[in-house]
């Protein structure tokens, strides 16, 4: 079983739900970055989202825009994230990183390397934003092929002809878009993401987690009680935006503590 | 070559192309292509394009014979396709006149747009004025300081500009914002993509509404001196003013297609906006294709002067095209563009576009190397009324 899978499965076992926070791999400083994924952990995560910052990312708000800019003002290319999550596995082999991101660095390497490179590091899920499944087939198959888990997208926008298209493609987890929108965006409709969660159940099996704009426990814990797992990203990066350096590990933990605190 | 026919049911010109967008944004992707494969279908859809391309855009643009400019360079006789005579100046309305309709058959009463020179936004704005439609246009902040008239425009036909302060602050950035609005908007909104990129179906879309350029000038040439010419010359940014002229032409033997991208400060200098000159194939907006990219992926900062031209990536079907040798790319210099537009001022009384003055550049270095009996068509793509704030400050002078 994947380190996804386990951690869901111990989850479910428990009634609980999982909490995933996002963070920008290199923001504000890559020599930060293993620290406050340790942060996150103690205060509470079960799996950690870890940003592969890009130069064009499309699907992000100003906030993960922002956080994308600072790392690449440190050159933090995939190689450098990747040499993060072995530092993290050093001290943590529990709990799952996915990396999130675009597909162009990881097409620069090549999906057979990356794959094998992501998998001898520590990775334990790839989401590529901007590779839907039409085009996923041999980024799917190298990840799956070195024991990685494929995470997608479902959007409010997408199909359930296309639900079903996914459902064959994830493994790990999948990510319910929770609105129409950027990354940080403030217009999510609770009941909607309700409502639709319960249809995806017809179709998907593995775990559903929801992410985009949940910025406070109590979306959260509205979100926690249809999702499996919960996805907060731009108010985590907003928190290490206005800490210093020295304060952010610390402020971090807190936010996450009471994030978990709220979907328990 | 016997049987040119992309792009793939899928959006894929060979191994370029194709769909590459989060998933919020692929049902309207599919919903766009339904309803373009309904419209084209649809004689009336294409009538009413004609109709609007003949009255409102002043269609057929006329073929010229550049004769002086021909005879001091001493070679091959230099016409222009007059893409600059058309209303708002510039090819781009052709395209725009194209998916305004088609945002009309899809009930959207918004539309939004990426520019770079601004001759898109204005094209959009204007379309947008004649449909009734919202307009709403993402802009560089950097082009909008370098493009001030066309800002201004814009505003005139009612349009709102949006300066975009994100990345390098030119087109590649209105492109991403331009997509940021798109997903948040995605069930009033219409995106007019400007130029024969993005997600499939884009860059089929938009050759297709451009495909105009290349079957007049067939029939215009043959008109004017009873065959075709011996090279097709056409300046790249996205690429779709070149892909208009190409297309028709692709499978027409004996005519040589060039490309002219921009070498800004020159190639070798890393200062330029050439990705088939320079680059290699990557993925960004939602296509793959030539791209210039560091060794991380992470796609790099573009020079030209030209803002039309600044652009890290291009269209897919130009990366196919290059690689199947039916296309040629090169790359000229702003300071050889710049030349070539003073030339095109002096000696034929025609002020291009300083995009087009770098497929001009092009015509006027190989056309000495070439016989007087040989025909060099250039895509005149459009006036250059917007730029002349900017060579006027090159000159070190200010208006
Ligand atoms: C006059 C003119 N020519 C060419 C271009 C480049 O675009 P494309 O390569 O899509 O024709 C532009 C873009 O703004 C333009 O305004």
């Amino acid at each position: 079983m994947s380190r996804i899978a386990e951690t869901f499965t111990r989850l479910q076992a428990a009634g609980e739900k999982a909490l995933i926070p996002f963070i920008t791999a290199g923001d504000p400083d890559p020599g930060l970055t293993v620290s406050l994924m340790h942060g996150l952990v103690e205060g509470g995560a079960d799996v950690i989202e870890l940003g592969v910052p890009f130069s064009d990312p499309m699907a992000d708000g100003p906030v993960i825009q922002r956080a994308s800019e600072r790392a690449l003002a440190h050159k933090v290319g995939l190689r450098n994230v990747l040499d993060m999550v072995r530092e993290f596995r050093r001290s943590n082999q529990q709990t799952p990183v996915v990396l999130m991101g675009y597909l162009n660095p990881v097409h620069v390497l090549g999906y057979e390397v990356f794959a094998k490179e992501a998998a001898a590091a520590g990775v334990d899920g790839v989401l590529t934003v901007d590779c839907p499944p039409e085009e996923a087939a041999e980024l799917s198959a190298a990840l799956t092929a070195a024991r990685l888990d494929p995470v997608f997208l479902i959007a409010p926008t997408t199909p359930m002809a296309r639900v079903k298209q996914i459902a064959a493609l994830a493994r790990g987890y999948v990510y319910y878009v929770s609105l129409k929108g950027v990354t940080g965006a403030g217009n999510l409709d609770i009941d909607d993401v309700a409502r639709k969660i319960a249809a995806l159940r017809e179709f998907i099996d593995v775990p559903i987690g929801v992410g985009f704009g949940i910025r406070d426990a109590e979306t959260a814990r509205a979100i926690s009680t249809a999702a499996d797992a919960v996805v907060v990203g731009s108010r985590l990066v907003q928190e290490i935006e206005a800490a210093t350096p020295e304060t952010a590990k610390e402020q971090l933990t807190r936010l996450v503590a009471s994030l978990k605190d709220a979907i328990r | 070559m016997s049987s040119y026919d992309f792009p793939d049911a899928r959006g894929h010109f060979g191994p370029y192309g194709g769909v590459y967008v989060a998933e919020t944004l692929m049902a309207a992707l599919d919903e766009l292509n339904a309803e373009y494969a309904r419209a084209k279908a649809d004689p009336a859809f294409w009538q009413e394009y004609h109709y609007e391309l003949k009255h409102f855009v002043g269609r057929p643009s006329p073929v010229y014979h550049a004769k002086r400019w021909s005879e001091q360079l001493g070679g091959a006789q230099i016409y222009f396709k007059r893409e600059d005579l058309n209303h708002t100046g510039a090819h781009k309305v052709n395209n725009t006149i194209g998916q305004a309709l088609l945002a009309r058959r899809m009930g959207k009463k918004r539309v939004i747009a990426e520019t770079g020179a601004g001759q898109h936004g204005v094209a959009s704005a204007t379309v947008a004025a004649r449909y009734g439609m919202e307009c709403v246009v993402y802009m560089g902040a950097e082009d909008v300081k370098r493009q001030a008239p066309n800002v201004f425009r814009m505003k005139l036909l009612g349009a709102t500009v949006v300066p975009v302060e994100s990345g390098s602050k030119t087109l590649k950035d209105a492109l991403n914002e331009a997509m940021r609005d798109w997903v948040t908007n995605i069930d009033s909104t219409f995106y007019i993509l400007g130029t024969a990129a993005g997600p499939h179906p884009y860059p089929m879309l938009v050759r297709d509404f451009q495909r105009i350029i290349g079957i007049e000038a067939k029939e215009q040439m043959q008109e004017m001196v009873g065959r075709q010419p011996d090279m097709v010359v056409a300046c790249v940014g996205g690429g779709s003013n070149a892909i208009g002229i190409f297309h028709p032409y692709v499978e027409v033997e004996g005519v040589r297609l060039v490309g002219v991208e921009a070498g800004g400060d020159g190639v070798a200098t890393g200062r330029h906006a050439a990705p088939l000159t320079a680059g290699k194939p990557g993925v960004l907006h939602g296509f793959r294709s030539y791209l210039m990219q560091d060794e991380n992926g992470q796609i790099i900062e573009t020079h030209s002067v030209s803002a039309g031209l600044d652009y890290p990536g291009v269209g897919p079907e130009h990366s196919l095209l290059k690689d199947i040798g039916r296309a040629e790319y090169v790359a000229i210099n702003d300071d050889e563009a710049l030349r070539a537009f003073e030339d095109c001022c002096h000696l034929e009384g025609i002020i291009p576009a300083l995009e087009s003055s770098h497929a001009l550049a092009h015509a006027a270095k190989v056309a000495p190397t070439m016989g007087r009996d040989q025909i060099i068509l250039v895509n005149l793509s459009g006036r250059g009324d917007k730029d002349i704030n900017t060579v006027a400050s090159l000159m070190g002078l200010t208006l």
